[in-house]
């Protein structure tokens, strides 16, 4: 008969021991997991990018309700265990189950701690800890201005950055004068604050709390100086406690946390302790990935497999703070008897110190520039000795700006079962085994073979190194991540070879460099015949097989194979005449929805494919491209035309921006809008491009994005004229065609290669000239597309369905 | 088993779908890079996409709604994803013409 392994807690270091337990002995126990919280277990370290907009609560399932069905275990959730009854092995919840085991592993991990403060009652006072905290600052934002995130560790800035996202006045109150002072020295320290400061948040140092007032909701936070500061929202983030409530009323040992020996084994027989909740030699850890170390050592000891016991983790901290790297490991700080090798640079932003002691590395803090932090947390572990040679370890063999010791031999130091992913508990055999036996020869099919860097994505560079140390050399070039699966090509390492070469066929470029698909695949297919076209507008041929489908018909694809045709309304202007013929169409093809879109044109959907050169002939209107990688439209206010408040006359800028600009093909779709005055009802902030009228002249926004993550955008330039505004627009859309990777949107490519660099790059007049001869080429080339299908036979019949002929012996045989 | 003329060669694209519709079957019908003709059922197993609308590489065709990968030859879904749609023989003629190989129990031709 199986054995009852009961298991409190539903949390990653839990969960995760249960993994690997089943992983090496899936058939001897008979497992129920009890969870307080009503989710399956989720990636916890990732909350904050939840608050930040970045994943959804769905994205950070790591197990999901179907992996607890499938691997026969029995799941309480919602319920949180009462009693432990040590003599009699069994567990009680606050819902009334009883559960015996065999054996117990309390996986209870920690509590938030909780300031008692006069007032922390109030409503608005919460923690930063799980997914029902987020869901409270989520809800927040939207009615509340003013949070206080009181702790500048680790966990308070992530609960600020998200906060601040979530478009609150952050102030962040921390007791010392430095920031996550146990992670950072000093110097990084100030450089991270300076690096926070300049993206809005506000910082109150050295500043003790005292008392929280406000009526029934929070209003404000004293401190003992006497000041205080307003706020309609409290997060408390000043650190965490080991919960260890359940195993003190059972009479297991408890210090900090739940004391256990080198096999996670507390004083009790059968029962053990795992995770956040649990002190070893000392410590309670709080960061994944020692308690996945302990998790692995538990499950061998549970499944009956040898191994020499828990020895205690070194840890390290790496994190992204509104998109600042930092790094930090081991024993950082100034020590008498050690000695730091620093270097700043002030230019770029990085700064680095190793710290070293009898020539080995102890402790290393990086900031700005993080690619060193894998090797160096290696080293740190490796323990080897540098003396003598300490610069090599920043500097490389060479003493002064080589290449230092490859993070390749580091790998190979690593022992099989180091966990390489943190978010994931992958181990380095994990990955290896994938490689060797699985045949993954890329990081993203690791990821998906693995879950490997799947999680916050830090273990990147070391996931790289083992896959380079596996294979061989050799084949790093072969390894290396090409635009799609069929090369090892970069973007820009494509496109210079098209240019070189002068290729001017998608078949001539997978031919000359070698491809692994003769004819690629249906991602690199349309990006070759988008980055052909770029560069030789005049020699490339548009080849419409390696059109995605709306492209090569010029309408929009509907999930029952039906297509919508959306005309060219410039700027959203329209008349009457229009209107009845499109009213006409609609009703000619017997149209079964009309809808109005929400850039200011008509979209009529539900046409069959063999209706659309039909209608287009009848419409006798431009394409508005609704369907393209290409200018879709331009969105314009009433403007000085009728309104009030209107500065400039948008509309007839916003038509001329459309009539210039329309059937170009981007990387992207493009959307452009124009406002007539500051209250910007056009919404041009949130296109990638946007013009606002202000008194005497045009503001041009560029990069904003009102889709998947709405980015505001930001300001290029200022203007006089309306050709001054056509001179910008041509050349940095010319740009942006240049230099974009196909399928990435301004928002994204801005956030890429830096406004800065968009700046510059079209700062000169000249240089806008030389960009705007390119783009008027283009355009000078381009024809409507609707109008040159109806005029060619040719093109008008692929719309058309083949059909059996009238073949008597057919028919006759086929009635039924 | 029945023999029917969906069309002539010239009629076919190269790697460009065309629908072929024979009573309620609706079929999608390929001229690959080296000539051959290919025909399946002209929906894709995952969420009927028209794979008529597909990208084509080699002989390979790409679900246009959500990048379902099948092989024209046999008309099995390529890993990650699984499942099959049916496929249909053809030839082309001396003359030229596209001839499908069809059980017209499949198609109610009234």
């Amino acid at each position: 008969m199986k054995r009852k392994l009961v298991m409190i807690g539903n949390g990653m270091a839990g969960v995760s021991f249960v993994e690997q337990l089943l992983k090496l002995n899936p058939h001897r126990y008979e497992v129920t997991i009890i969870g307080a919280e009503p989710h399956p277990n989720y990636n916890r370290i990732m909350l904050s990018s939840v608050l930040a907009g970045d994943a959804s609560m769905q994205d950070i399932i790591l197990n999901d309700w179907d992996w607890y069905r499938d691997n026969d275990i029995t799941l309480h959730y919602g319920q949180a265990a009462e009693r432990i009854d040590a003599v009699n092995q069994l567990v009680t919840t606050d819902k009334g189950i009883e559960v015996k085991y065999d054996e117990l592993v309390l996986a209870t991990g920690s509590l938030p701690f909780m300031l008692p403060l006069p007032g922390a009652d109030k409503e608005g006072v919460i923690a930063f800890r799980d997914i029902k905290d987020c869901e409270t600052m989520i809800d927040a934002s939207k009615n509340y201005r003013k949070a206080v995130v009181i702790g500048g560790g680790l966990l308070g800035l992530e609960a600020a950055r998200g906060l601040v996202n979530l478009k609150m006045d952050v102030s962040v109150v921390h007791i010392f004068d430095c920031l996550m002072e146990r992670q950072l020295d000093p110097t990084a320290s100030k450089l991270l604050q300076g690096e926070l400061e300049s993206q809005g948040m506000n910082f109150l140092l050295e500043k003790q709390s005292d008392s929280i007032i406000g009526k029934k909701r929070v209003a404000g936070l004293k401190f003992k100086d006497g000041t205080h500061v307003d706020a309609d929202l409290i997060v408390m983030a000043v650190g965490i406690k080991p919960n260890v409530q359940l195993a003190k009323d059972c009479g297991i040992e408890v210090n900090r946390g739940i004391v256990v020996n080198d096999y996670l084994q507390t004083n009790i027989p059968n029962i053990y302790a795992v995770g956040e909740c649990a002190e070893h030699r000392g410590i309670a850890y709080g960061l994944v990935a020692p308690l996945y170390e302990q998790g692995a050592i538990l499950a061998k000891k549970l499944a009956g497999v040898e191994s020499e016991g828990y020895q205690g983790s070194v840890v390290s901290t790496k994190l992204k703070v509104s998109g600042v790297n930092v790094f930090s490991a081991g024993r950082f700080t100034d020590e008498p008897g050690t000695q730091a090798l620093r270097i700043q640079d002030g230019l770029d932003g990085v700064y680095k110190k190793v710290v070293f002691e009898k020539g080995k590395v102890v402790g290393a803090v990086l900031f700005g520039d993080t690619s060193d932090s894998s090797r160096l947390f290696s080293l740190i572990r490796s323990g080897e000795d540098f003396s003598g040679r300490e610069k090599e370890v920043l500097f490389g063999p060479s003493g002064g700006g080589g290449k230092p010791a490859s993070t390749t031999d580091l790998v190979m130091a690593m022992s099989g079962d180091e966990i390489v992913c943190g978010c994931n508990g992958v181990t380095k055999d994990t990955i290896t085994e994938a490689i060797m036996e699985k045949g993954c020869v890329s990081i993203a099919e690791i990821k998906a073979c693995t879950k490997a860097s799947g999680g916050c994505g830090g273990c990147k560079p070391l996931v790289e190194a083992i896959l380079t140390t596996t294979l061989g050399a050799d084949n790093v070039a072969a390894v290396k991540e090409g635009i799609c699966g069929c090369t090892a090509m970069s973007r820009d390492e494509v496109v210079d070879a098209i240019t070189r070469m002068r290729l001017t066929t998608t078949k001539e470029v997978m031919h000359v460099l070698e491809w692994n698909n003769p004819e690629g695949c249906s991602k690199c297919r349309p990006a070759l015949n988008y980055y052909l076209g770029m560069a030789f507008p005049e020699e490339h041929e548009d080849e419409l097989e390696s059109r995605f489908v709306n492209e090569r018909n010029h309408a929009n694809i509907q999930k029952d194979g039906t297509f919508s045709v959306v005309p060219r309304i410039y700027g959203g202007v329209t008349t009457p005449e229009d209107l009845k013929k499109i009213a006409v169409v609609a009703e000619k093809y017997h149209v079964p929805l009309v809808k109005i879109t929400g850039g200011q044109r008509i979209d009529l959907l539900g046409v069959k494919k063999e209706d659309l050169p039909g209608m287009w002939k009848d419409l006798d209107m431009p394409s508005g491209y609704a369907y393209g990688k290409a200018l879709r439209t331009v969105k314009t206010c009433v403007g000085s035309t009728f309104c009030r408040f209107g500065t400039q006359d948008s509309i007839k800028m916003g038509i001329d921006l459309e009539k210039k600009f329309e059937r170009l093909n981007t990387p992207h779709k493009v959307k452009l809008a124009v406002s007539g005055c500051p209250r910007n009802c056009a919404e041009a902030t949130i296109k990638d491009l946007g013009v606002v009228a202000i008194d005497g002249g045009w503001e041009l926004y560029i990069a904003g994005n009102g889709g998947t993550r709405v980015r505001a955008a930001d300001l290029l330039v200022k203007v006089k004229t309306e050709e001054e505004v056509l001179d910008w627009t041509g050349a940095y859309l010319q740009y942006y065609r240049e230099t974009a990777n196909f399928g990435e949107r301004t928002s994204e490519w801005a956030q890429r290669i830096g406004l800065d660099t968009i700046k510059q790059a079209l700062e000169s007049k000249e240089d806008r000239d030389g960009y705007n001869s390119r783009i008027d080429k283009t355009l000078d080339l381009m024809k409507d597309p609707w109008q040159q299908i109806i005029e060619n036979d040719e093109l008008s019949r692929a719309f058309d369905a083949l059909i059996a002929p009238a073949d008597p012996q057919a028919a006759s045989s086929g009635r039924e | 088993m029945n023999e029917v003329i969906v069309g002539h060669i010239s009629e076919f694209p190269e790697r460009r779908g065309r629908v072929f519709r024979y009573g309620e079957l609706e079929l999608a019908l390929f001229k690959l890079s080296d000539g051959e003709v290919k025909a399946v059922e002209n929906s894709c197993p995952h969420k009927q996409g028209k794979l008529s609308e597909g990208i084509v590489c080699d002989h390979h065709v790409y679900c246009p709604l959500h990048d379902w990968k099948i092989d024209l030859q046999d008309g099995i879904v390529q890993a990650p994803d699984d499942g099959c749609v049916a496929t249909y023989p053809v030839h082309v003629d001396a003359g030229g013409n596209v001839v499908l190989q069809i059980n017209t129990a499949h198609s109610k031709v009234s």
